[in-house]
């Protein structure tokens, strides 16, 4: 091979990003990777958002008193942390960024089924936010992110109904993306590629697309029979008007807890691929992980009562829900176990996606291992609303979600921006997110056994210390946050090149360039090997030499 | 710093078991899985970047293990948990009644007695206390995390739960379930009290009338008694001896009278119409205050004899509350 023709550039690679230039290329584009590019923006922005009222949350926890803020803001910002936090980052964060971006490369496909739906998504998306956005801008509203009845609509202050619309319309944006994954792993796999050669990733966002399909229709009613009561003083829910207010909780969480799920499963499909690609070897179990993925999502619509065992419930049904929550507890366990064994006898690197995925098992196991407290009925009496669930959920939303968000897109990064970010700062966040993470929550898994209930502005003062370390925790953690946002961005201008397959790993995202041009792949892919194939993989690369 | 908090009522250390016992477990499969993950990243690091991976063959036995053991492990939780459920929201049948109303934000209670109480609460050690409790607004929790138990105070309809404490002591009492702008201001303090200092409270402060009498009142204030009355040929069914009773119904289902149908006979009278009555009964719903409805249940409670029926049966006006309590203490006399 010759050295000389290469002193003159190569024309430029057309790719996606440097197709076409322009805000209206961007505003008005059908190209999957690039409504990915538009949500990982705005999901950003409203992470932020989220995070900023966090911040104010730990601040003024910092001492017993209520002292900082007035009470009825300090709820305002509680809500609006939950708001932001739940409807507009984490539900769209995995699917709509990675899944969005990756599916069709991982398939195969030139794009998703519905380029136009795609868009629309998250035009809806961004209406629904903005509406929410605005709301908070203006005051905000007081009712938690649970907008628990009657309280929503009789007693709340504050923007509720215009709340309740923006969730309501991002509802739609959440059923359409899972609506156009499924329908693009239906019918637009290469050839090839069965279903039992998909990756592990698309499994788990099937997975959520029948969630998001199944249950967000039952929010977006719940939260119009919210409007109805409160604008037009329907009794449907509330007490004085023969309503019944623990209806509004069944309809409420047999939406949202499958949406813990929504947020879950894509975590468990990324953590699937950074664990076999940084073990260089077939995922240990593959039928199985991926048929714990289906049980998740199946049983997911059967254990919602769990969050009413002290709310009046039926003792029968709580029995019910009980058992069929501690049934969820299996599958999870089998995926942890198997991705514990896919390392056995690897060839295991820990670059910076492996150090999230590493983190999120053992974050994802102690709080999933918390769940069991709260799904034992009578120990869950003493613990519900308490710190306790705090803690629990931010260890599955925080330490597993955003841990395997933030692995993911450490990943893929190369793939996505063409550009590799510098990796001693990158495992330094790394560990820095681990370490504020834990100091934040651990210590309130202890305060919540203590009895400090949730949502409280001000505490008794014995309360003082834990609630010390864990703001000291989340100034760590705000850190960690803000370091692979500047890096990233660095990145964009001044890291290195990418190629194709920096990781040299498998699957048909690392075949095509990076970033890969609009058709994703110059020619359609044929697919002959099994999945996490890396001897095979390795052997071919030896005969092409 | 401690890390449990006061273990005061019967089924506290029941509750701490299961606790500790999770916590075993949690530690256990996360140390497990944190020390594999570990020594597989240490002994299978990449030492060359062309590196590949020995082939490993499933293993069917090892994901029937990792199934199964789970598996097993979550129904034995499951019916621990499930028993600690039964014992910690069914009172015994010796308990004493007290009745609290939540409100924005605060809780006020009524004794048998008369005796009102505002974001405090006051019971004898070593006796079952049972509460019946009311909202007037939005879903209150009532949490005592020293007893471990905890009940939503649900508006339009009674929540009862109980608790026996075993330790003298001043316990904080929470609203849990959040209700508003002073959500974390709707606090207080119980106070368990040695059986002869309970009584000395009791004794002291003017309890007023008793709550049953106070129903009895009420009863005659809305005109009640114009149709549940003795009287022969009376228009509504009568009230003696209703507590605890079997009730047939016009649609052919029976029930046991308890405080939540008897709470929904008055605000809902044409829910559950009783066998031989015609549907004439007017809504009493916004006209009787929720305080008002528990005074009206304990004054129902108390024409019918027998344990569970609250104590004295009809007492007369200005009864002196030392006897309506009478029944109560008497337990206590067991114990040291």
């Amino acid at each position: 091979m010759s050295a000389e023709p290469e002193v003159i550039a190569p024309p430029r690679r057309v790719d996606y990003l440097n197709v076409r230039y322009g805000v209206k290329s961007w505003l008005l584009t059908t190209d999957h990777k690039r409504i990915a590019i538009l949500y990982l923006i705005s999901v950003t922005f409203f992470f932020a958002i989220g995070g900023l009222m966090a911040a104010l949350i730990r601040l003024e926890l910092l001492t017993p008193e209520g002292d900082i803020f007035q009470s009825e803001f300090y709820n305002r910002i509680f809500t609006t942390h939950g708001v932001m936090m739940v409807f507009f980052f984490m539900i769209p964060a995995i699917p709509s960024v990675l899944g969005n971006f990756l599916i069709p490369l991982m398939i195969g496909a030139k794009d998703l089924a519905f380029p136009r739906i795609n868009l629309l998504s998250w035009y809806l998306y961004i209406v629904g936010a903005l509406l929410a956005f605005y709301a908070t801008v203006h005051g905000g509203l007081d009712t938690g992110w649970t907008f628990y009845t009657p309280y929503s609509t009789v007693y709340a202050n504050g923007w509720v109904v215009l709340t309740g619309v923006g969730v309501f319309i991002a509802g739609f944006s959440s059923i359409l993306t899972g609506l156009n994954f499924i329908v693009t792993i239906h019918t637009m796999r290469a050839p090839g590629m069965t279903w039992g050669r998909l990756p592990l990733f698309c499994w788990s966002m099937y997975a959520t697309g029948i969630i998001q399909i199944l249950g967000t229709p039952v929010i977006a009613i719940t939260l119009l029979l919210v409007v109805a009561e409160r604008v037009f003083h329907l009794g449907i829910f509330n007490p004085a008007q023969g309503g019944d207010p623990v209806l509004y909780q069944h309809l409420f969480w047999f939406y949202s807890h499958p949406a813990v799920y929504i947020m879950i499963l894509p975590a468990m499909a990324v953590i699937s691929e950074l664990i076999t690609a940084f073990s260089r070897k077939p995922i240990f179990g593959y039928k199985f992980i991926a048929a714990s993925s289906m049980a998740i999502a199946g049983l997911s619509f059967l254990v919602w009562g769990h969050h009413m065992f002290v709310s009046g419930q039926s003792i029968y049904a709580g029995l019910v829900f009980s058992i069929l929550s501690f049934l969820v507890a299996v599958p999870s366990a089998i995926k942890v176990f198997n991705w514990t064994a896919t390392m056995y006898r690897g060839s295991v690197s820990y670059q910076t996606p492996m150090l999230y995925a590493i983190g999120f098992i053992g974050l994802f196991t102690f709080g999933g291992l918390t769940g069991l407290f709260l799904a034992s009925m009578g120990l869950d009496i003493h613990v519900h609303d308490t710190y306790f669930i705090v803690a629990h959920f931010h260890y599955i939303m925080v330490g597993g979600t955003i841990m395997a968000y933030l692995g993911g897109l450490h990943f893929w990064w190369p793939k996505i921006s063409g550009k590799l970010y510098p990796e001693l700062w990158s495992r330094v966040s790394a560990w820095i997110i681990f370490i504020g993470f834990n100091l934040t929550f651990f210590p309130q898994f202890i305060l919540g056994y203590l009895g400090m209930p949730r949502r409280y502005h001000a505490y008794p003062e014995e309360f003082q210390v834990l609630n010390v370390l864990s703001t000291a925790g989340a100034s760590i953690l705000g850190i960690g946050y803000v370091i692979p946002l500047v890096y990233f961005f660095w990145s964009m201008r001044y890291g290195k090149d990418a190629s194709a397959n920096p990781w040299g790993v498998t699957g048909l995202e690392w075949q095509t360039p990076s970033p890969p041009p609009t058709e994703n792949f110059p020619e359609t892919p044929i697919v002959t090997n099994e999945p996490y194939d890396y001897l095979t993989a390795a052997r071919e690369a030896a005969v092409r030499g | 710093m401690p890390f449990l908090p006061p273990q005061a009522s019967s089924y506290a250390g029941n509750v701490d078991a299961l606790y500790l016992f999770l916590i075993a477990v949690t530690a256990f499969f996360s140390i497990l899985i944190g020390a594999l993950v570990i020594y597989f990243a240490i002994k299978y690091r990449r030492r060359s970047a062309d590196e590949i991976s020995e082939h490993v063959e499933e293993s069917r036995a090892l994901e029937i293990i990792w199934t199964v053991i789970p598996l097993g492990l979550v129904m034995v939780i499951f019916v621990w948990g499930a028993s600690l459920y039964f014992k910690i929201t069914r009172p015994p049948a010796d308990a004493i009644d007290v009745y609290v109303t939540g409100k924005q934000w605060m809780w006020k209670i009524q004794h048998a007695d008369g005796h009102r109480e505002m974001n405090e609460l006051h019971i004898p050690v070593g006796q079952a206390v049972r509460l019946t409790m009311a909202s007037e607004d939005v879903i209150h929790s009532f949490y005592v995390p020293a007893f471990r138990v905890k009940r939503d105070v649900v508006p339009g309809r009674f929540s009862t739960t109980w608790f026996e404490a075993i330790r003298p002591g001043k316990y904080h009492l929470f609203c849990a379930e959040y209700c508003g702008t002073r959500h974390s201001n709707m606090i207080g303090w119980v106070y368990a009290m040695k059986p002869a200092d309970y009584q000395a409270w009791l004794a002291g402060g003017t309890p007023g009338e008793t709550l049953a009498s106070a129903g009895a009142k009420l009863f005659v204030q809305q005109a009640c008694n114009t149709c549940h009355g003795e009287q022969p040929g009376a228009r509504g069914p009568s009230l003696s001896g209703l507590f605890g009773r079997q009730v047939h119904l016009q649609n052919g289902q029976t029930l046991i009278a308890d405080e939540t149908y008897i709470r929904e006979a008055i605000t809902n009278p044409q829910a559950k119409l009783v066998a031989g009555y015609p549907p004439i009964m007017p809504t009493f719903q916004g006209l009787v205050s929720e305080e008002g409805l528990l005074q009206l249940i304990a004054y129902v409670k108390s024409l019918s004899p027998g344990p569970s029926g609250g104590g004295a049966p009809a007492p007369a006006a200005g009864q002196s509350p030392a006897t309506s309590s009478a029944a109560a203490p008497g337990k206590d006399v067991q114990k040291p």
